[in-house]
């Protein structure tokens, strides 16, 4: 090891590092498009969210294909596709963002907590996990919707307490890891408290996975509330989702493909747009990357 | 059959004649900026029988040219002009089908780390002949009866029994010895030794280079030995080159180079090295109150799961150790790994859980619980690798500020200025506290760690290898600061170091420990000048002396199985009585060593 100096680099904010980066900003572009559409979908929806259009189907009842006055075309019972997918956003979006940052949030809890002290606790907390695990997630999810009367939050819910297993595993092993690094025994030894280690030392190091896993999960939550949807004890109908959009209609996928596609493609580029902008922040947020791009 | 005997060797061939020559060797990496230089225009060339030594410091390129020669360098690197001539041949322009024929047979290397480099889950045995049949068509009986040879030429002990075993039940000089087996079993032209010896052990050190020595003479192999270590070069070199920023600085027979260096940064490098028995006697300090008391520490843990899960064995770390350490005074502890010592250092910063009594500044402690807050106020750490014990992810100003936070000292304008004055007093500069850990070198993050420890102003401050890893003209610098803060701010070092050399020239007083228990302890003269332990003078032959006319009486040593600290529960290790030779120059009896 050599004593000398190595040269400075150039620094910027995170936020400017951010923007620095076209994949990341073309990510929070999508996001903020689906966001405002979410929010604006009274005004600039060119329907009604539940209206059944006389014009939305053919004579022989089939629904219309894209264009003319439908842009997306019109499903089954003859409401325009656009427009459902504009409302559907809203429980998309809070279904990916509220039960997907609940279920990290109890997956963190779980993991670190169990790794870094390890003992009868970390082993009660993972012992429980793997039993979670073992549990069908589809059949835990059907006895907790059928406790309570099912609503958009209560669906949120539901897929958090199913979905934060895989997260509390990966960040067991983690930070068990992490906890036997030099530096954690270095900031033993200066007398920091288990809460500051935690928070200070470990947490930060925890963010690149936290982030992966946020951002993949927010496509399987979707998924996940669609096919509760579908069972019936998810968003309840005639309320939109993106997901029981797709479940609605994927029986006709072959006479009227467009039903599956048009909220299949918003559910891609949604999760698509959440990857690009988790990639990007878990390099800004790493001081060993910084000035390399 | 030796491999004394075997046909290929002609040691007695013309002194003379080149196997590998070296010729305007440039080496450069790819970067986005284009190529840059890591090495430039290095030449040598090496004779049958000789040994070549590169030295130098990290970053000089001794590796790069290695792997070079070799044919291993990695993906974006790659030898941009020059010749590497084998016989005859360039291997810069051999296809790497017939380079892959070449290494192992005709040039063969040894890594530093011998434990990454065998393959855990074969045996030894069946490296040792897939290695063997890679390159020569002979049966598999053939093939072991050549890496039963192999291994009995590197003077292993059992050799039969050690080809059925795995690595991971061989100890480091052990497994060093079967890599450096499985390179000569092919009795290759060129053995090139990376750092062969870094990660051993001072006496397996010994063994090894006796070793290496041996078969150079026995088998004709021409060596070079890439190391960073000048008492290593002296010991082995018949020719040194010094290498610095990849290129050569200075090249010659190894006695001129050691006598009369002409290259100032010759001079420089060789000056930095720690040589024993260099530092004059000193008149003993009057006696002062002591910091830190350890009695009777005893350190265990339970390994192994037997029926019902209870710990079927104990590891022995720590076995009634009592030693003190007094005020303004370094107190080295010596000993080979596995001894304890870097358990006691991780005790005192209660890291672990012990038995016996630890006093730190007149507080009595009893268990891990004990050593509170105010306890580590008094007592801090250093670690071995500045890059591990700093968190990558904070700014270096908050890390050495984060243990006044922590104990709730001054407000946030006094921590900054506290810390400011720090980073100047260790060497760094202010403009430099914003800056995170990856962005400093080796040297510069250990004196991060030296800052972060004393911001508390502790009266002690336990050193655990913390000059190990650095190069050797950083760890002079770093030594003369930790000498001038003992002495401006009166703290007490526990300086716990594997490296004879470097406490000979800082200790005041000395203890040599050996599987838990202390063997010999006290004053650096007492210890060093007059060794009474048989163990202590082992350690003490061992050390590589840096001049190469020092004539060592050869001896010829079976590597077999060192005795191991982990016992069964109902078997503990027998306690050794320490008795007084006088001046308080305590020595162990008759012990396990």
């Amino acid at each position: 090891m050599s004593d000398a100096a190595l040269p400075e680099p150039r620094r910027r904010s995170a936020l400017g590092r951010l923007a620095r980066r076209p994949l990341a900003l073309l990510g929070l572009a999508i996001i903020s498009v689906t966001v405002v559409s979410a929010i604006a979908a009274p005004w600039i929806a060119p329907f009604g969210r539940d209206e059944q259009l006389f014009e939305g189907l053919t004579l022989e009842g089939a629904p219309m294909p894209p264009g003319g006055p439908f842009l997306l075309g019109t499903d089954l019972l003859g409401r325009d596709l656009l427009t459902r997918i504009l409302y559907g956003a809203r429980t998309s979006l809070v279904i990916g963002v509220v039960a997907n940052g609940l279920a990290l949030l109890i997956g963190t809890l779980v993991g670190v907590t169990a790794g870094y002290f390890r003992g009868w606790l970390g082993s009660l907390l993972m012992r429980f996990t793997d039993l979670m695990m073992a549990f069908p997630a589809l059949l835990l999810a059907i006895c907790l919707a059928a406790i309570f009367t099912p609503s958009l939050w209560i669906v949120a819910l539901v897929i958090a307490l199913v979905n934060w297993v895989q997260v509390a595993r990966v960040l067991y092993t983690e930070t068990t890891s992490l906890a036997e690094r030099d530096f954690i025994a270095a900031e033993r030894a200066i007398g920091a408290g288990h809460g500051r280690i935690l928070w200070l030392h470990i947490l930060p190091h925890l963010v690149p996975t936290i982030i992966v896993w946020g951002t993949l999960g927010i496509s399987t939550t979707v998924l996940l509330e669609a096919t509760l949807s579908f069972l019936g004890i998810g968003v309840q109908p005639p309320e939109p989702s993106w997901g029981n959009i797709i479940f609605e209609n994927q029986t006709y996928f072959q006479a009227a493909p467009w039903l599956v596609f048009f909220p299949g493609m918003a559910i891609l580029l949604m999760a698509l747009a959440f990857n690009l902008v988790g990639d990007a922040l878990r390099d800004v947020l790493d001081p060993t990357q910084r000035g390399r791009g | 059959m030796t491999l004394a005997e075997a046909p290929k060797v002609r040691a007695d061939a013309a002194p003379a004649e080149t196997v590998l020559s070296v010729d305007g060797l440039t080496v450069s990496v790819a970067t986005e900026t284009g190529l840059r230089p890591l090495v430039q225009d290095i030449s040598f060339a090496l004779k049958r029988g000789e040994t070549l030594a590169i030295a130098g410091e990290s970053g000089s390129g001794k590796s790069i040219t290695s792997l070079a020669v070799m044919g291993l360098l990695p993906a974006n690197v790659r030898a941009t002009t020059g010749a590497v001539r084998l016989a005859g041949t360039d291997l810069l322009r051999l296809p790497e089908a017939r380079m892959r024929a070449i290494r192992g047979d005709r040039v063969a290397m040894i890594f530093q780390e011998p434990m990454t480099s065998l393959n855990p889950v074969m045996t030894v045995g069946a490296q040792l002949v897939e290695a063997i049949q890679a390159h020569e068509p002979l049966t598999r009986r053939e093939a072991q009866a050549r890496a039963l040879g192999a291994l009995k030429s590197v003077r292993l002990s059992e050799p039969e029994r050690r080809l059925r075993q795995f690595p991971h039940e061989l100890s480091g000089g052990m497994r060093q010895r079967v890599m450096i087996a499985m390179a000569i079993a092919l009795r290759p032209d060129v053995l090139i030794a990376d750092e062969p010896t870094t990660a051993l052990d001072v006496t397996v050190q010994r063994e090894v280079l006796d070793l290496l020595r041996d078969l150079r003479r026995e088998m004709g192999t021409a060596i070079i030995l890439i190391t960073h270590d000048m008492g290593v070069v002296a010991e082995m070199a018949d020719r040194v080159i010094v290498m610095k920023d990849g290129r050569v600085v200075e090249e010659g027979p190894a006695i001129r180079i050691f006598d009369a260096p002409r290259e100032a940064y010759t001079q420089t490098l060789l000056a930095a090295v720690p040589r024993m028995g260099e530092r004059p006697a000193e008149e003993p300090p009057p006696p002062r109150p002591s910091v830190c008391v350890l009695r009777d520490l005893t350190v265990h843990f339970d390994v192994g799961r037997g029926l019902l899960g209870r710990a079927t064995h104990r590891v022995h770390a720590v076995e009634g150790v009592s030693l003190e350490v007094r005020q303004g005074e370094t107190f080295a502890l010596v000993g080979e790994s596995g001894c304890g010592k870097s358990t006691i250092a991780k005790t005192i910063a209660g890291l672990v859980p012990f038995a016996g009594e630890i006093e730190i500044a007149g507080r009595k402690l009893h268990s891990q619980a004990d050593i509170t807050r105010a306890v580590r106020r008094d007592a801090q750490i250093v670690f071995q690798d500045p890059a591990a014990a700093l968190d990558p992810r904070m700014r270096v100003g908050d890390l050495v500020a984060e243990p006044l936070v922590i104990h709730g000292i001054g407000t946030p304008p006094e921590r900054h200025a506290t810390v400011e004055a720090l980073f100047e007093r260790v060497g760094l500069s202010r403009a430099q506290i914003g800056r995170y850990p990856h962005e400093f070198s080796g040297g510069q993050r250990q004196r991060i760690c030296i800052a972060r420890a004393l911001v508390l102003r502790p009266k002690l401050i336990v050193a655990d290898e913390s000059v190990s890893a650095l190069d050797v003209s950083v760890q002079a610098r770093v030594l003369q600061l930790l000498k001038e803060l003992r002495d401006e701010l009166g703290v007490s070092f526990l300086f716990i170091s594997h490296d004879m050399a470097v406490v000979d020239a800082f200790a005041d007083r000395v203890a040599v420990m050996f599987l838990g228990q202390i063997m010999e302890m006290g004053t650096r003269a007492q210890v060093f000048g007059n060794p009474h332990h048989s163990y202590t003078r082992r350690l003490i032959e061992a050390v590589p002396i840096p001049d190469p006319g020092h004539v060592r009486p050869s001896r010829e040593r079976l590597a077999s199985e060192v005795p191991s600290p982990v016992r069964r529960r109902d078997d503990p290790p027998r306690r050794l009585l320490l008795r007084d030779v006088g001046g308080g120059h305590l020595v162990a009896e008759a012990g396990p060593g």
